[in-house]
């Protein structure tokens, strides 16, 4: 016998219903791009049969390489400089009495958050077009930062998370077993603060990676990322290697992600 | 134990926030602690048990007054610089180091050479009964064991003084009655001094040397616990140590009137309107109408086995309670109603300041 069902306050008719279309929408393009990753015919999307074509010639292609290995030079740096940054950030925020301004200081580290990401590139061009010209260094180090930049409060939150779920009285009891500050900070509460620094890493890392808007505005010649190298493919006739660099970037996202996951997933 | 003193407090206030919204945690406490004492701090919660240990830890400064470890002062220096260490009422171990390497902390950051440090850790483990244990995650051991490290870890650097907040509240009874006698070992065989927090009276009593007994940031009375027990100084400290009967009189030569019309006979006479205490057990019950005793009606009665207690009234309707050695057959019970004498055991009644 059926039981009837409890009368429920909390469900909306039908929202079932649209979170699984809202999800189907999400991830239907997405499988169709891996599916077409695959594809041997030349076409981008009319479907020719199963093959590894693509991957090869991705791989095959310098441009290819040559534009992920800016992309990966570029994300580890900005992945080191905002992590850094960010530590220092979350550790001058949280552990000390709330202070006049607090939450205005949070808004500014969260502001490329919320700034339209254009708005940031201009300014950003700007700024590198006049170093550009009083230094006339035209190196990776101006993509570096400018991500770096954009990247911090990605770093931020999990590491400010990990630092707000931090007992105190660990740091009280070293200081009382006789660590200085320093020691304090090296011995106990950076190997409790790791896994935080580590998931901000690659949440940085993969938002770096993930870059067009501000890479193409501040590049020089030569300095493609994937990203902004597929954009360029746009321009032009669109091959099926762009599926296949995608899929793999998209591989990678889903490690890095999973790591994440993982490192900042709740213990016990 | 000696009479030397380790740790002085002279005159220490502590006050938290500001103008009229300042708590005054600590009011002008003053006391020493003698060499290689087990002392307790005793006292309801909120009465600066905690705040008195972390000032003489070190994590929190004085508003006034100073602190003196073995006569040199120590009021402003860090915790790291003070030969003095703390078990932690949470216990507060490294979750991401091994038991070992939890107790050998406190020595590699004082620099000691790696091989004392190694053959002191396994002494401290073998000292706690922990040395299958040196491998694991602290994560991994019950909560008398984790007691056992931070126990382990605070005595390894051999302070002058072992500061205990409250260290067995978080343990069941069974345990709790265990550990107060591996604590009341540690402490004989290591000779440390031990200050000890808890709000336990009974705690108190069967494991110190002396006892202070604080409330409202004040500390009352400090003593050994037969003194503190037999010889309360006021009102609070009767009362919060074991059961106690108030009798309010006046002074009339060597004894003290009550309303009821009895003059009772006191040791040391005070002047004017008095507090007489008297512990249940030193009430006696007597035949109704005996020369000099009080009467009184039975009211109620409990049963504890070796014990029987009885509530009495006196005529004006004060409230006694009586503790008497019960008989295997419950021969001589009272029952209620029933018209008694009262009589108080000589020199245990207490005038007490009001
Ligand atoms: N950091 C603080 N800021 C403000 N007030 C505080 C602070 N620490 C303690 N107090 C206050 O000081 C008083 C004494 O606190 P303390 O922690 O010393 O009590 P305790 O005797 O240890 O109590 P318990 O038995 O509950 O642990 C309390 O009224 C408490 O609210
Ligand atoms: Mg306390």
């Amino acid at each position: 016998m059926a039981r009837a069902r409890d009368f429920s306050v909390t469900e909306l008719p039908g929202a079932t219903l649209v979170s699984m279309l809202v999800f189907v929408a999400l991830y239907a393009p997405i499988l169709v791009l891996i599916v077409y990753s695959f594809n041997a015919g030349e076409s981008v999307a009319v479907w020719g049969g199963l093959s590894l074509d693509w991957y090869r010639a991705a791989w095959a292609n310098d441009q290819v390489k040559e534009a992920t290995w800016v992309s990966l030079k570029v994300a580890t740096g900005a992945a080191v400089l905002s992590t850094a940054l960010a530590t220092m950030a979350a550790l001058g925020t949280t552990r000390r009495p709330a202070f006049r301004g607090q939450t205005f200081v949070y808004v500014m580290i969260n502001q490329p958050l919320m700034v339209p990401e254009i708005v940031t590139a201009v300014a950003l061009l700007l700024v590198t077009a006049a170093i550009k010209k009083a230094t006339g260094y035209t190196g990776l180090g101006y993509l570096i930062v400018a991500h770096a930049a954009f990247c911090i409060p990605f770093a931020y939150l999990p590491i400010r998370a990990r630092l707000e779920g931090m007992d105190l009285t660990l740091e009280t009891a070293a200081a009382d077993l006789y660590a200085s500050r320093w020691q304090t900070f090296r011995r106990v509460t950076l190997p409790l603060l790791m896994p935080g620094i580590l998931a901000g890493a690659m949440l940085a890392f993969v938002t770096s990676l993930d870059d067009v808007v501000i890479t193409e505005f501040i590049k020089s010649p030569g300095q493609d990322t994937l990203p902004t190298y597929m954009l360029g493919q746009l321009r032009r006739a669109m091959k099926p290697d762009v599926n296949a660099i995608s899929t793999l970037l998209l591989a990678l996202t889903l490690v890095l992600l999973s790591a994440f996951f993982l490192l900042t997933r709740k213990r016990k | 134990m000696t009479d030397e003193v380790t740790i002085s407090a002279r005159n220490v206030v502590k006050a938290f926030g500001q103008g009229n919204a300042a708590v005054r945690a600590l009011d002008d406490v003053s006391l020493d602690i003698r060499k290689g004492e087990f002392f307790t701090l005793l006292g309801p919660s909120g009465c600066g048990k905690t705040t008195l240990l972390r000032l003489i830890a070190g994590f929190e400064m004085p508003t006034e007054g100073t602190i003196l470890l073995d006569g040199a002062d120590i009021t402003t220096l860090p915790p790291n610089r003070r030969p003095v260490n703390t078990v932690f009422q949470s216990y507060a171990l490294f979750p991401h180091l091994t038991v070992a390497q939890n107790v050998a902390f406190g020595l590699q950051m004082l620099g000691r050479p790696a091989p004392e440090v190694k053959a002191t850790t396994e002494r401290m483990l073998a000292l706690v009964k922990l040395e299958a244990m040196a491998g694991r995650k602290t994560s991994q051991l019950s909560g008398g064991q984790q007691q056992r490290v931070a126990l382990a870890r605070a005595l390894a650097p051999q302070p002058k003084v072992l500061l205990l907040d409250e260290p067995l509240s978080a343990l069941d009874l069974k345990l709790r009655k265990e550990m107060q006698v591996e604590l009341k070992r540690l402490q004989t065989e290591t000779g440390i001094t031990f200050v000890f927090v808890t709000h336990d009276q009974e705690e108190a009593l069967t494991m110190s040397d002396r006892i202070g007994v604080m409330s409202h940031g004040k500390l009352q009375q400090v003593g050994a616990p037969r003194d503190i027990y037999t010889r309360p100084v006021n009102r609070f400290v009767a009362s919060f140590i074991g059961e106690t009967n108030f009798l309010s009189g006046v002074t009339e030569g060597a004894g003290v009137r009550l309303p009821v019309g009895a003059v009772v006979p006191v040791d040391s006479p005070r002047a004017g309107t008095v507090t007489l205490a008297v512990r249940p057990e030193h009430v006696r019950i007597v035949a109704p109408g005996e020369a000099g005793a009080i009467p009184a009606t039975v009211t109620g009665s409990v049963y504890f086995g070796t014990d029987m207690n009885y509530q009495l009234a006196l005529a004006d309707g004060t409230e006694i309670e009586a503790c008497v050695v019960s008989g295997v057959t419950g021969e001589g019970a009272l029952s209620k109603g029933e018209q008694v004498g009262l009589r108080f055991t000589p020199g245990a009644v207490q005038v007490l300041e009001d």
